[in-house]
């Protein structure tokens, strides 16, 4: 069944329609329709090479595809220059952990504000009227992510001297800060121990039920994604494969194929 | 001088609103700024929360148990209860599920509060076990979202059930205040001994207000004090400072953002009246000492010398004794170099009066702080004295006393050396169980306190030797003190904790909790690879060490006539840190001496019986309550 039709347009946020991404020869997506309804934990999986991150560089407008459309909030999306792609409030975190190591970790996560700010160079050099009051209010949305992802007692340490699993809550906290209204998630789990998973895979519930964020994720522990995910979508080899609730795309014939290869 | 006590809890509040109303009573850091709260604010606070009590229908006399971190509101809540004629119960907030099923259905609580969903959890775990429960209030809403509203009610919300009704309930609570007085019951303590089920401690307005008034004198405290609140709330110890005292002298109470900010916010507040059991001293030294071993060359020799200095004049200056000019110039150097800076990187720049409890304290360690120029006193005391039964007087203090009666005290030591006492603090009885009240207090009132100790003639200062029932004899008849053994031996920053045995026995053995953090950065320093606790617990080198720090005891107690019969002949270093939820310690971490000897009864055997290594399994409980095996094999060693 196609997603896109059985749903209504004003419960999705996103909607990809027929996305072909091409680097010179080589097709990185071919043809791959699927949308993400407000509210919803959407998770991409497939295997390594499958085109999951350019599905992500293509939704969040990093990458324009060649083909296709991408409908954001009911409107058609164009080709988006660099600092419009930051004010769509569409928020990311890397599959590389990429945040300013020197930085404390509220510096960093004020950073996600910076689009809120809009005071000029003097004023922020003199930190006088505008600017002191657009950082305390920026800094009191900054100190309730603090709050929400229990993170006090590192708001001042650089971000090069935490442990891996911390440095990713932080670089969701800067995500978070910028308040998206989609969340794009590559590989939130990627390196962590268990007790680590489980403390990421709670705060993406508590965001997404708390906050009310969308979320998109890409995610290989299977377990995770099938316990977070409303609704999986597979892609294999730049190609959609399947759509649908965790159940019916873990009992697919073309997922265990792509998983597990076929003998040809 | 010890007039009757004409005041409650609630009525000292409504004093402080009048008298320092615009004075910060309570501060809490939230979103990285402490919020602050006059006496005022916090009486508005108190009275609105009483309201919402009244208006879930809170009888006179029920029993309403707080459960969470320390937080102003949750202080508020109690002294709420207190305004209804209510009793407030407060939990140890990291007790699993059992321990809190059990509290919660013995005092019979018909509502609880809980700090956040945690909390929430366990209580609702533990339904079946309390039956008369009715309600739950959460302050936190995080994660509560899609729980069952019926019984479970957010703490803003009490507020909109005040306002379908305020008129009635504010009459309702002008009649409930007028009659609570001071001989009824404030609030019930569950201790939690280190044998049996808890015991819940009442104690009413006069024994928590008698006490905080006399320890206040006794230290001269004033409104100016600031203190730190963040020891358990279920302990009687904060309840007296952070509410007792706090409400007597009217001083502020900060609450930090949590526990792990906890030191951060200590340097934040400077607290000029500061508590804390042994293990903190201890623990922020190793953390001290780790840093220092980090630093540079330069600053670690700077360090190395004037703390010699220190050890050596630093202590005679806090008693008041003279030293030559040359040594105090010295003193006043290192003063700016080293002493001031360290203070402030602990937080305890501006304490005017510290003290330890609970346990004993290591001499080095407590000599370390009054060296540096921290008046850190010691106190002995306990729930059912509401806490103070002896303190040390400022220039009267020493490492192996623990002070002088405090004001209205009268001790008494039979002739088995058990201390007793009496005082106005003095307990009003044990909860639902008037045996355990018989067999502890008599009817004039004098208190059995378990300990064995004797009082120092020279200057009327008590000694306390270790617990009553602890205290035995060798098999050549030597007495067998296990207790002043172990604290010989934690004095180690290696040395966590440790159990010593040989009550009739030929020779004494013990059995070793490495310290994590002070051996792991050993071994970090010295390469030494390991992938577990259990694996650097077991490591040869780790074990070396240790047999020298047991050696080094030895030396002392060989020299000590008395204790003579005590040296350790035999160790093993276990696999397995002891923990409160295994019920190895108690929630104070004190050692639950039986238990572990049942326990861990094939390592005791083994540690007489010649044999070089054991293998062992043990149960462990994971925090959130499930359990599971480990099994290691154990080296025993000969010193």
């Amino acid at each position: 069944m196609d997603q896109t039709e059985a749903t209504n347009r004003n419960d999705t946020l996103m909607d990809i329609v027929k996305v072909t991404l091409r680097f010179g020869g080589v097709k990185a997506l071919s043809d791959v329709s699927f949308n993400i309804q407000r509210g919803e934990i959407r998770a991409i999986i497939g295997p390594n090479g499958a085109g999951k991150s350019s599905m992500l560089n293509v939704i969040n407008g990093f990458y324009t595809p060649q083909e296709g459309e991408i409908w954001f909030e009911g409107k058609l999306r164009p080709r988006l220059k660099p600092h419009q792609i930051a004010y769509q409030r569409i928020a990311r975190t890397f599959q590389n952990i990429a945040l300013f190591e020197g930085m404390t970790v509220l510096d960093n996560m004020m950073t996600g504000r910076m689009i809120y700010m809009k005071s000029g160079l003097l004023s922020q050099l003199a930190w006088w009227g505008k600017a002191e009051r657009e950082e305390t209010e920026n800094r009191l949305i900054v100190e309730k992510i603090i709050d929400f992802l229990e993170i006090q007692a590192i708001r001042k340490t650089p971000v090069g001297m935490l442990p891996y699993g911390l440095q990713k809550r932080v670089e969701l906290g800067r995500a978070l800060a910028a308040e998206p209204m989609l969340l794009l998630l590559d590989e939130p789990m990627a390196g962590m121990n268990n007790e680590e998973k489980e403390d990421m895979c709670r705060f993406i519930l508590d965001v997404n039920e708390e906050l009310g964020t969308t979320i998109a994720l890409i995610e290989h522990d299977m377990g995770v994604v099938m316990d977070l995910a409303d609704r999986v979508v597979v892609i294999d080899h730049g190609e959609k494969i399947a759509d649908g609730q965790p159940d019916e795309v873990r009992n697919d014939q073309n997922v265990i194929d792509a998983y597990l290869g076929v003998s040809h | 001088m010890t007039t009757a006590v004409s005041y409650t809890i609630p009525e000292l509040l409504d004093r402080n609103a009048e008298k320092y109303g615009d004075q910060i009573a309570n501060r809490e850091k939230e979103f990285g700024i402490w919020q602050s709260w006059t006496w005022k604010e916090v009486q508005n606070q108190v009275e609105e929360i009483a309201l919402g009590y009244l208006a879930l229908g809170i009888k006179e006399g029920d029993h309403i148990a707080v459960l969470g971190r320390n937080r102003p509101k949750l202080y508020w809540s109690m002294v709420a209860a207190q305004r209804i004629g209510a009793v407030p119960v407060p939990i140890y907030q990291d007790a699993v599920g059992d321990e809190i099923g059990y509290v919660l259905g013995h005092c019979e609580a018909v509502l609880a509060i809980a700090g956040d969903q945690e909390q929430v959890d366990k209580i609702l775990e533990q339904q079946d076990k309390c039956k008369s429960l009715e309600q739950i209030i959460y302050l936190d809403p995080r994660g509560l979202r899609n729980y069952d509203h019926s019984r479970l009610h957010s703490f803003a919300s009490l507020h909109d059930a005040v306002d379908q009704n305020r008129k009635k309930y504010e009459k309702e609570l002008q009649a409930r205040q007028e009659k609570i007085s001071p001989e009824k019951i404030c609030v019930i303590l569950y201790t939690s001994g280190t044998t049996g089920n808890p015991k819940g401690v009442v104690l009413s307005h006069v024994n928590i207000i008698s006490a905080s008034r006399d320890s206040s004198e006794f230290d001269s405290l004033s409104q100016k004090e600031t203190v730190l609140a963040y020891l358990p709330m279920a302990w009687v110890g904060d309840f007296i400072f952070s509410i007792g005292q706090a409400y007597w002298n009217g001083f502020c109470v900060n609450c930090p953002e949590s526990s792990q900010t906890m030191m951060h916010d200590l340097r934040e507040i400077g607290p000029s009246y500061f508590f804390a059991p042994p293990r903190v001293f201890e623990s922020l030294l190793t953390t001290c000492m780790i840093r220092i071993e980090d630093a540079g060359k330069i600053k670690r020799s700077m360090f190395q010398y004037f703390m010699k200095h220190a050890r050596k004049v630093g202590v005679p200056i806090m008693t008041g004794e003279k030293i030559s000019p040359t040594e105090s110039l010295i003193y006043r150097i290192g003063e700016i170099l080293v002493y001031g800076p360290l203070r402030n990187v602990l937080g305890l720049s501006r304490v005017r009066v510290g003290y330890t409890a609970g346990e004993a304290i290591g001499p080095e360690i407590f000599d370390f702080y009054r060296s540096i120029g921290i008046n850190l006193k010691q106190l002995y005391g306990q729930t059912e004295a509401s806490v103070f039964i002896t303190s040390q007087p400022d220039g009267e203090v020493e490492a192996d006393s623990v002070g002088v009666p405090g004001q209205g005290v009268e001790l008494r030591i039979d002739d088995r050396g058990e201390i007793f006492y009496r005082s106005p603090g003095t307990f009003i009885e044990y909860y639902k169980n008037p045996e355990a009240t018989k067999s502890t207090k008599d009817k004039d009132g004098w208190v059995a306190t378990g300990d064995a100790g004797f009082i120092d003639e020279s200057n009327g200062h008590l000694k306390i030797i270790d617990r009553a029932k602890d205290v035995g004899k060798m098999a050549n008849g030597k007495l067998f003190a296990p207790k002043y053994v172990e604290n010989k031996l934690k004095f180690f920053p290696d040395i966590l904790e440790t159990v010593v045995f040989g009550n009739n026995r030929e020779y004494c053995t013990a059995m070793v909790n490495i310290d994590l953090v002070s051996v792991g950065n050993w071994a970090e320093r010295n390469n030494v690879v390991y992938s577990s606790y259990q694996e650097l617990a077991g490591h040869p080198e780790v074990y070396k060490i240790i047999q020298n720090y047991v050696r080094q005891v030895n030396e002392d107690l060989a020299g000590d006539e008395k204790l003579s019969g005590c040296i350790v002949k035999r160790f093993l270093v276990l696999h397995k840190e002891l923990d409160a939820d295994d019920g190895e310690l108690t929630r104070t971490r004190k050692v639950r001496r039986g238990v572990i000897e049942d326990k861990y009864s094939d390592l005791v055997t083994a540690l007489y019986d010649g044999s070089k290594e054991i293998h062992t399994t043990s149960e462990v409980t994971y925090e959130d309550g499930r359990k599971g095996f480990i099994s290691a094999t154990l080296k025993i060693l000969d010193v």
